[in-house]
Parts: structure tokens; C-alpha cells; sequence
């Protein structure tokens, strides 16, 4: 009995040091020179949380925690390693989903441990399993949707059919419905119905999330992304509630902070009210738009040999990124171009938008890849204003975050969109495959401007040729 | 900022107000001190992540979100329980199956954040 008690407190010692490293450890990540030792910090926390737990008194045989140790551990181990930086936001999609599906079977199976307990769960504990099935289950096949749409296998493009709103909102009112249900009727005790509920529920709930994220444009993943990482975050935090477990309340609470900072981030990024994003609605509204023509508007294009003398002789560079230069491999590209303006003398800085790449600060990691020292990133508040003194901004396969337009025309669908001032440069290059438009489907006045050239070709090549002419200037 | 302080707010006093109704009914006073100082846990730790992570910049977003990621795979503790515990058998191997899937968050995402965050250099010192 003694032994008992000693052993629950150095368990809850280890969940209370867990506790505090995880905090510490995020702490670190507000500043880059922090954050490697920060991570290995939550990590020891971890280790720690996961050694403490294997001391509890209720684990009665090993055999099936070391064979999910080991099998995750193979899995987990070779995902961390291999997966490439560009191949990043699927990685993190296709994580929410084992997150999920890890909170969720334990809800699935605290429900059922339940139902043998007399008395029930109580009124808390069933709120929280009921939000944990039902977030966690959603998260699945969100998550899993938004893998297969960033990994390409399922379309990109917005699915949508007539009445899918009609539908969505009767799938999602009957999981609640569900839900409540099971909160009035099972907390004091199980009855027969209560298991039938509880898996319709859950059955609706993963029917959710696929009809949550189809109608959504790959373009839009980095708030998807971003808000599944909050309800995975919710639904640990709702285990811990269910469990009894500070922990899990703790490390949920963080996560599911995280998530929702980065999706009111997103969202005011790519122009959409914090409500669309709540409620899952964005991305489907996207009816025809009356964007200005570019009828009767002329660009003009140049070679790279006449970029190479641009960029070779000017001062103050800014380069901005978008996802097409990642697409086109061209961050080393980029790189040895930057380093060769800096030997010229020249300064070069990058300038982040925040939905660059395919979720929250994805470019940045693609480009410190490429070995661009991270005090040349700046994100979009910081660089601003430095658009008026630079000589030259060369936009890599970035489009609808330099539209003036977003400023200038509140007709156009992206007005309001916080963007780069590309066209404050004294000239602007842009790098492009060919006029296509971007995501919002809208022509770029930018492209149209006096002071712009235009440099078609895949970035990657057309990035050697300009490097091998500043070399020769 | 204070639509999320006061919507904290209002899910704490609902919490409050159902775990009272608890009370009532159970007549267990101790449960229901256990579980109003989960809500507290809950309330400050998401108040403490809030106030840290805003100060997150957004140059380590991605690493950002591949740790918390990594973190909230904490519920490998829950499963660990359900996986070793007195419990049915198809009980066991749902707890193995949610132990291997949390494990795979554990060891993968620290080992990527770490890859990633590795990359991340200063401008050397000129020679």
C-alpha cells in the first residue's frame, strides 16, 4: 500500500517535471538560437511523462505496450528522418491523424470501460470522453483528407455537389445531437441504447471530417492544417478531463493554443474572417469573379542576361519566395545567387509572406535547407516598408500576395489581404512559368507595371543562367 | 484576445456549473475538487501556451507546429494505461494499436523538429 502511494507520486513528479519542460521547451522556440536545445528539453519531458507512467500500479502486463512501442517506434523513426523539408506540411497532416486515432481509441475505450463501472462516468468525465471521440474522430479523416490533398492523390481542386451544405449541416447536427444525448443519458449509468449512440457518433463524426475538408482548395491546407492541429491538441486536453490526467490536460491546453494562434494567423493571411475558419466554411465560396481584364495591358519580358546586369549591379535586394520557386527546386539556386549579390557588395534580404509555401512557415525551413542564414528571412511586417529603398524585388513564383490590387481595388476578391509592397521597388523582376494566375484566380497588375520585367522559364534554370551571367559581369 | 479570455470564461463557469450538478447527485465532494482543479490546469496552461506561443516568430512556425505536435502525442501515456491495464483483450490491442500511433508522433516529431530547427544558422562571421 505504502509502495502504492510512493510510486503514484513519483508518477505525478514525472508528469509535473514533463509539465514544466514542455512550457520551457516552447519558450525556447520564441528565439532561433533557443529552440534547438528547448525541443530537446520537451523531449526529456517526455521521456520522462513516459517512464513515470509505465510505473502504474493499474498496468498489470507489458506485452502489448512495448509491441506498440517498438512497431511505432519503427514507423515513427525512419518518418522523422527521411521525409523531405518539402514534403513537410503532408508529414504534419498525416501525425494529426495518428494523434487523433490514438486519442480517439482511448476514447472509444474508456466508453466502454465505462459501461461496466456502476454508476457511470459521471456528467464531466462523459462531456469530455463524448468531445474527445467525437474531435478525435473528425481529426482522422480531416487530417487524412488533407494529407491525400497535399500529397496529391486526392484532388486538389474544391469538391463540392448540390446540397453538400444541407448534408454537412445534417451529419454535423445529428453527431451533436448524438453527443448531447449520450451526456444525459449515460453519465449515471449505461443503458443499451448508450453504445448504439455512441457509434453512430463516432461513425458521424469521421464522416465529418471528410465533408469538412473535400470542398476545400489545396491552395487553402495551411488554415486546414493549422485548425486540425488545434482539435487534435483539444481532444488530448479532453482525454486528460476524462482520465483524470493533468498531463494530458496540460500538453493538450498547449497544443490546441498553438493551432488556434496559427489558424487566426492563416486566416487573416489569406483574406478569410476568424468565423469562416471556425466553422470550417472556407474555401467553399468562391463564385465567379469580376476581376480586372488584362485586355489591352502589355508586360514586358526580358533575358536573363538583362536580369543578370539588374541584379549584378544593384544594392539592396529583395527577394520573394513563393511556393512556385519551391516547387521548381530552386532554393539553392537562390541561395548562391544571394551570395553572389553579397559578394558584389550588394545587400539581399527574403521577404515572407506567411502563407509562402504550403503551411505556417514553411518557406523558411525550405530556404535555412538551402543554408540562407535565418537573419536574412523577414517576415512581411519587418520588410514593409524596406520595399521603397530597394533597387530591385525579385519575385520567385510568388503571385497573389503582390497584388496591388489587395490594396487598391476593393472590387477584387483579395481585397484587404495583407501583401508584399513588391511594387514599391524602384524595379521588379518576376519569375514566373507564364501569366497564369494564382490560387484567387485573379490577374496581377503588378506583372503589368512599367518598372516590371517579366522572366519566364522553370525558376530553377532561368536562376543557373542569372547566376552564370553575374558571374561573368 | 478578450473573445477568447471570455469565451474561456463562459466553458469554465459551464464546467463549474455541471460539476455542482455532480456533486449533488454523487454526493462525492472530493470528486469534484479533483476535477474543478483539472479546469484550472486547463484554463492556465492555455493561457500560458497563448501568451508563449504569440511570441513565436513566424520564421519557426513550421517547427512550431511539428513540436506541439510532438507534444500532444502525450497521449501515448493515456494509451499506455488502456494497452497494459485489467481490461478486455480487444481492449489491449486497441490500447497497443493507439500506443504505436502516439509513438510514431513521439519519436518522429521530435526527430524531425530537430532536423529542422538544425537548419537553421546565423550568418557566419565574415573570414
Amino acid at each position: 500500500m505504502i509502495d502504492q502511494q510512493i510510486g503514484a507520486l513519483f508518477v505525478q513528479i514525472a508528469y509535473i517535471g514533463a509539465s514544466a519542460a514542455f512550457i520551457l521547451g516552447l519558450r525556447g522556440l520564441t528565439k532561433p538560437d533557443t529552440a534547438r536545445r528547448g525541443m530537446q528539453l520537451a523531449a526529456f519531458g517526455m521521456l520522462l511523462a513516459i517512464i513515470g507512467t509505465l510505473l502504474n500500479h493499474e498496468i498489470v502486463s507489458y506485452q502489448f505496450i512495448i509491441i506498440g512501442l517498438v512497431v511505432g517506434s519503427a514507423i515513427g523513426l525512419p518518418m522523422g528522418l527521411l521525409v523531405p523539408m518539402t514534403a513537410m506540411p503532408q508529414r504534419i497532416a498525416v501525425s494529426h491523424m495518428f494523434g487523433a486515432l490514438a486519442v480517439t481509441l482511448v476514447g472509444i475505450a474508456e466508453f466502454l470501460h465505462y459501461r461496466d463501472v456502476p454508476g457511470g462516468p459521471g456528467v464531466v468525465k462523459m462531456i469530455a470522453l463524448g468531445f474527445e471521440t467525437l474531435f478525435g474522430a473528425l481529426t482522422i479523416t480531416g487530417s487524412f483528407m488533407a494529407f491525400g490533398k497535399l500529397q496529391g492523390f486526392i484532388s486538389g481542386q474544391p469538391l463540392t455537389f448540390p446540397g453538400q451544405k444541407l448534408i454537412n449541416a445534417a451529419v454535423f447536427f445529428g453527431a451533436v445531437g448524438l453527443y448531447v444525448t449520450l451526456v444525459l443519458t449515460q453519465s449515471g449509468g449505461a443503458t443499451e441504447t448508450g453504445l448504439i449512440m455512441f457509434a453512430v457518433m463516432t461513425v458521424l463524426a469521421l464522416v465529418i471530417g471528410v465533408t469538412l475538408v473535400l470542398p476545400i482548395g489545396g491552395a487553402d491546407m495551411p488554415v486546414v492544417v493549422s485548425l486540425l492541429n488545434s482539435y487534435a491538441g483539444l481532444a488530448a486536453s479532453a482525454t486528460g478531463f476524462a482520465i483524470g490526467n493533468n498531463i494530458l490536460i496540460v500538453a493538450g491546453a498547449l497544443d490546441g493554443a498553438s493551432g488556434f494562434i496559427l489558424s487566426i494567423l492563416m486566416s487573416k493571411a489569406m483574406n478569410r474572417s476568424f468565423a469562416n475558419v471556425l466553422f470550417g466554411a472556407f474555401g467553399g465560396e468562391k463564385a465567379a469573379v469580376s476581376a480586372k481584364s488584362s485586355e489591352g495591358l502589355t508586360t514586358r519580358s526580358v533575358t536573363p542576361e538583362d536580369a543578370a546586369m539588374r541584379i549584378g549591379y544593384a544594392r539592396n535586394v529583395i527577394i520573394v519566395p513563393g511556393y512556385g520557386m519551391a516547387v521548381a527546386q530552386a532554393q539553392h539556386a537562390v541561395r548562391e545567387l544571394a551570395e553572389l549579390i553579397e559578394k558584389r557588395g550588394g545587400r539581399v534580404r527574403f521577404a515572407i509572406h506567411p502563407v509562402a509555401g504550403r503551411m505556417p512557415g514553411h518557406m523558411n525551413v525550405l530556404l535555412a535547407e538551402a543554408n540562407v542564414p535565418y537573419d536574412h528571412l523577414f517576415d512581411l511586417d519587418e520588410i514593409n516598408e524596406e520595399f521603397h529603398a530597394c533597387d530591385v524585388a525579385l519575385v520567385l513564383g510568388a503571385n497573389d500576395v503582390t497584388n496591388p490590387a489587395a490594396k487598391s481595388d476593393p472590387g477584387s476578391p483579395i481585397y484587404g489581404m495583407p501583401i508584399l509592397n513588391v511594387q514599391d521597388a524602384e524595379q521588379v523582376i518576376v519569375v514566373k512559368r507564364g501569366m497564369a494566375t494564382g490560387f484567387a484566380g485573379i490577374e496581377n497588375e503588378l506583372f503589368y507595371l512599367d518598372k516590371t520585367s517579366m522572366l519566364f522559364g522553370d525558376a530553377k534554370s532561368v536562376l543557373s543562367q542569372v547566376v552564370t551571367e553575374v558571374k561573368g559581369l | 484576445m478578450t473573445a477568447l479570455l471570455t469565451a474561456l470564461g463562459a466553458a469554465a463557469a459551464f464546467i463549474a456549473a455541471t460539476t455542482a450538478d455532480t456533486a449533488t447527485a454523487a454526493a462525492s465532494t472530493t470528486l469534484v475538487d479533483a476535477q474543478i482543479v483539472e479546469v484550472y490546469v486547463f484554463l492556465l496552461a492555455a493561457f500560458t501556451g497563448f501568451q508563449i506561443i504569440t511570441k513565436v516568430p513566424p520564421l519557426l512556425h513550421t517547427p512550431l507546429m511539428a513540436a506541439t505536435n510532438a507534444i500532444s502525442a502525450i497521449s501515448l501515456v493515456a494509451s499506455i494505461v488502456i494497452a497494459g491495464a485489467e481490461r478486455p483483450l480487444f481492449i489491449n490491442i486497441m490500447g497497443m494499436v493507439a500506443v504505436a500511433a502516439a509513438t510514431i508522433n513521439v519519436v518522429g516529431g521530435f526527430v524531425i523538429t530537430d532536423r529542422m530547427l538544425k537548419m537553421f544558422k546565423k550568418t557566419e562571421a565574415p573570414k
